[in-house]
């Protein structure tokens, strides 16, 4: 018994001993010459990978989170050990109140006037001067839809308007056939205060409670709200119409395509104008290999380089010297670079302070349990 | 073994409660009582021990109950809770009736028999949680092996994923083991020749299992029940992937809270209060175990 007793608590000392160690060395695991990115699934070209490190000598460690929620919790947190964080333009202001990611250094990075000044402009009420971050690629939220199906229900209707997803007497048409919603609070209030007229970024409770109206009207015919099943959803000719995001449902798209299964998969901008969104490159404050970081900016700067990734995402990328080096078929779609006249109507959303948020998402929780 | 040593044996136990328990709850606590702040991490006070007692101070000074107070406040909070108690309570009903009859029956084989029954039950942990979990989607879907099924049956579809009863389904599932087990080891130890004297006495046979046998396992009912409700009640995984958008449980709401609001405090204070209303069933527990030790 004794020596039991004893042994069980070395054993404990040992797992104490472990479990410290591991707390001391928490996420700062980083080796020489080791790239830390915590990126978008789905979101940069493999193969472009391969070929920084075979450059480079930097060995990558890439990991990948689904929604900005996700990924600024875990920076917020501090100590995550990684050294370059792709966020979406609304959140950087809160990243750099907090002191989250740092300033950058820009004679470290060749190849920064390739960026195109419309991006820059849009990203200026963001991160004033380009202070801290560098985009990367730009999207708009739109309907997806499922081309034949949809003919079939609103017969000679033209997809391009909001209330395609919002009226309830199209909704009802729609419904059995499969609709599904992003699960993603901030970007479906302002795509909803948008189709009402009303501000996008409005500060005024009223606006919000007339939008909650709206969703909670079109809820009973919703199959789902989700963030990233509508991609294969609509591939596999599962359902007719989703609120997503312009290259996922160009992803999707293009599943069809592969599996020739007679799945025609459209997306709409809609007339009433959308919100457009960057995601951009940022360097978190305690990044272990700053330099690394560094050395990556500079190779995603490189226009041969980011068209290859344009054409892997189906997302327009910010580099004005990379347009004509895209696959013509992802560069002339209007979908992915919109026309001027298109462009014209998209907005940006805004960071929204603490208690505002908390209210949206609280109104959010609402309409997703439709109480 | 000395007497004096004893003690000795006593200290593992309580340096696990200690480590493992005492510890994080008082972190979450503290947590729970803080404000949220644009910072790394983002909540406030946090304790400055470079300026000592006046640091000590300016920190207690700073924690709240806000965030508690915030939680009646709101209608949300309270259906999540009550959903998540309500759905708990269910599962665990379910698997009562589905778990006896399993447990009754493995105690009426023989030994080896038994035995092989056992590792029958605890199989399915060889595989993992999450995996067991995603085959139920594909079981459940709407063009899935269920529905298929039902389709060469010639019945109607069920629309069970995405739903209140696919948690239902998904709980019950996963949580059988340790409603089966507590039972089976009560049945196993069960006198035989007391319902022989039942039956001797001119009891029928169920007469027999509700006078005798049924009120002799009650302990294991209490533990199973327990042992399934209080970590079912805040339960996260097998609502996120089976339920639909409009089952409201607890683990999505810290969920919210902690990722989508950034309120840690909030999310704190949910999981305390959730840890205070499951002290009375754990407590219980506790009695019911140290009763069946000795």
């Amino acid at each position: 018994m004794q020596r039991w007793v004893r042994t069980l608590g070395w054993a404990a000392a040992a797992a104490v001993a472990m479990a410290l160690t591991a707390c001391g060395n928490g996420g700062a695991g980083k080796g020489a010459g080791e790239l830390r990115i915590y990126n978008w699934s789905d979101y940069i070209d493999p193969a472009l990978l391969e070929q920084f490190t075979a450059e480079t000598g930097v060995k990558v460690r890439y990991d990948t989170f689904d929604s900005n929620e996700v990924l600024e919790t875990k920076v917020l947190q501090g100590n995550t050990g990684y050294d370059l964080v792709v966020p979406s333009n609304h959140n950087v202001p809160r990243y750099i109140a907090a002191g989250a990611i740092g300033q950058l250094d820009k004679s470290k990075i060749a190849g920064l006037s390739n960026l195109a000044p419309n991006v820059l402009a849009h990203m200026e009420p963001f991160d004033p001067g380009q202070a801290y971050t560098v985009p990367y690629m730009q999207g708009t939220i739109g309907i997806g839809y499922n081309a034949d199906a949809v003919a079939a229900r609103l017969p000679g209707q033209k997809i391009d308007s909001w209330a395609v997803v919002f009226d309830p007497a199209n909704l009802a048409k729609l419904k059995e056939c499969g609709v599904y919603f992003l699960d993603a609070s901030e970007d479906m209030y302002a795509v909803a205060l948008n189709y009402l007229g009303r501000d996008p970024n409005s500060k005024v409770p009223a606006d919000y409670a007339a939008a909650t109206d709206l969703l909670l009207k079109a809820r009973p015919f919703v199959r789902k709200f989700h963030s990233s099943e509508y991609i294969d959803a609509l591939a596999n000719g599962d359902i007719c119409v989703a609120i997503g995001y312009s290259g996922d449902v160009l992803q999707a798209q293009g599943r069809a395509a592969e599996a020739k299964n007679n799945v025609k998969v459209a997306y709409a901008i809609p007339r009433e104008g959308t919100q457009v969104w960057f995601d951009v490159f940022a360097i978190p404050a305690d990044a272990p290999n700053k330099d690394a970081a560094y050395r990556f900016l500079s190779f995603m700067m490189r226009p041969e380089i980011i068209a290859k990734a344009s054409n892997y995402t189906r997302y327009a990328n910010a580099n004005s010297a990379a347009t004509p080096l895209v696959d013509a078929q992802v560069r002339n779609d209007p979908n992915i670079y919109p026309p001027k006249e298109v462009a014209s109507r998209f907005f940006v959303t805004t960071a929204k302070d603490q208690a505002l948020l908390r209210d949206v998402n609280r109104q959010w929780t609402r309409v997703l349990t439709g109480q | 073994m000395k007497r004096g040593r004893t003690w000795l044996a006593a200290i593992p136990p309580y340096l696990w409660l200690a480590l493992f328990f005492a510890l994080p709850f008082l972190l979450v606590a503290k947590l729970s009582l803080s404000d949220t702040a644009l910072a790394i991490p983002p909540y406030a006070p946090r304790l400055d021990w470079s300026r000592g007692v006046a640091g000590v101070m300016a920190f207690v000074r700073g924690l709240d109950l806000e965030a508690y107070a915030r939680l009646p406040q709101d209608r949300i909070y309270v259906s999540a809770y009550a959903s998540s108690l309500r759905i708990a309570a269910l599962a665990t009903a379910v698997l009562l009736v589905l778990g006896y009859p399993i447990a009754y029956g493995m105690s009426r084989f023989g030994p080896a028999a038994r035995q092989a029954l056992v590792m029958a039950v605890i199989l399915p942990f060889w595989t993992s949680f999450l995996i067991r979990i995603y085959a139920w989607i594909a079981i459940l879907k709407p063009a899935g092996l269920l529905n298929s099924l039902l389709a060469q049956v010639g019945l109607p579809p069920l629309q069970l994923l995405n739903s209140e009863a696919g948690v239902i389904i998904g709980l019950v599932y996963a949580y059988l083991p340790f409603m089966v087990l507590p039972l089976y080891a009560v049945l196993e130890k069960q006198d035989e020749s007391l319902l022989e004297a039942a039956q001797d006495l001119g009891a029928t046979r169920a007469g027999a299992f509700w006078q005798v046998t049924f009120p002799l396992s009650l302990r294991g009912v209490a533990a199973g029940a327990l042992l399934c409700f209080i970590p079912m009640v805040g339960e996260f995984v097998i609502p996120d992937l089976l339920g639909g958008s409009e089952t409201l449980m607890l683990g999505r709401t810290v969920w919210t809270e902690f990722f989508a609001n950034r309120d840690w405090p909030a999310a704190s204070a949910v999981a305390i209060v959730l840890l205070a209303t499951l002290l009375a069933p754990i407590l219980l527990f506790q009695r019911q175990q140290a009763k069946v030790l000795r």
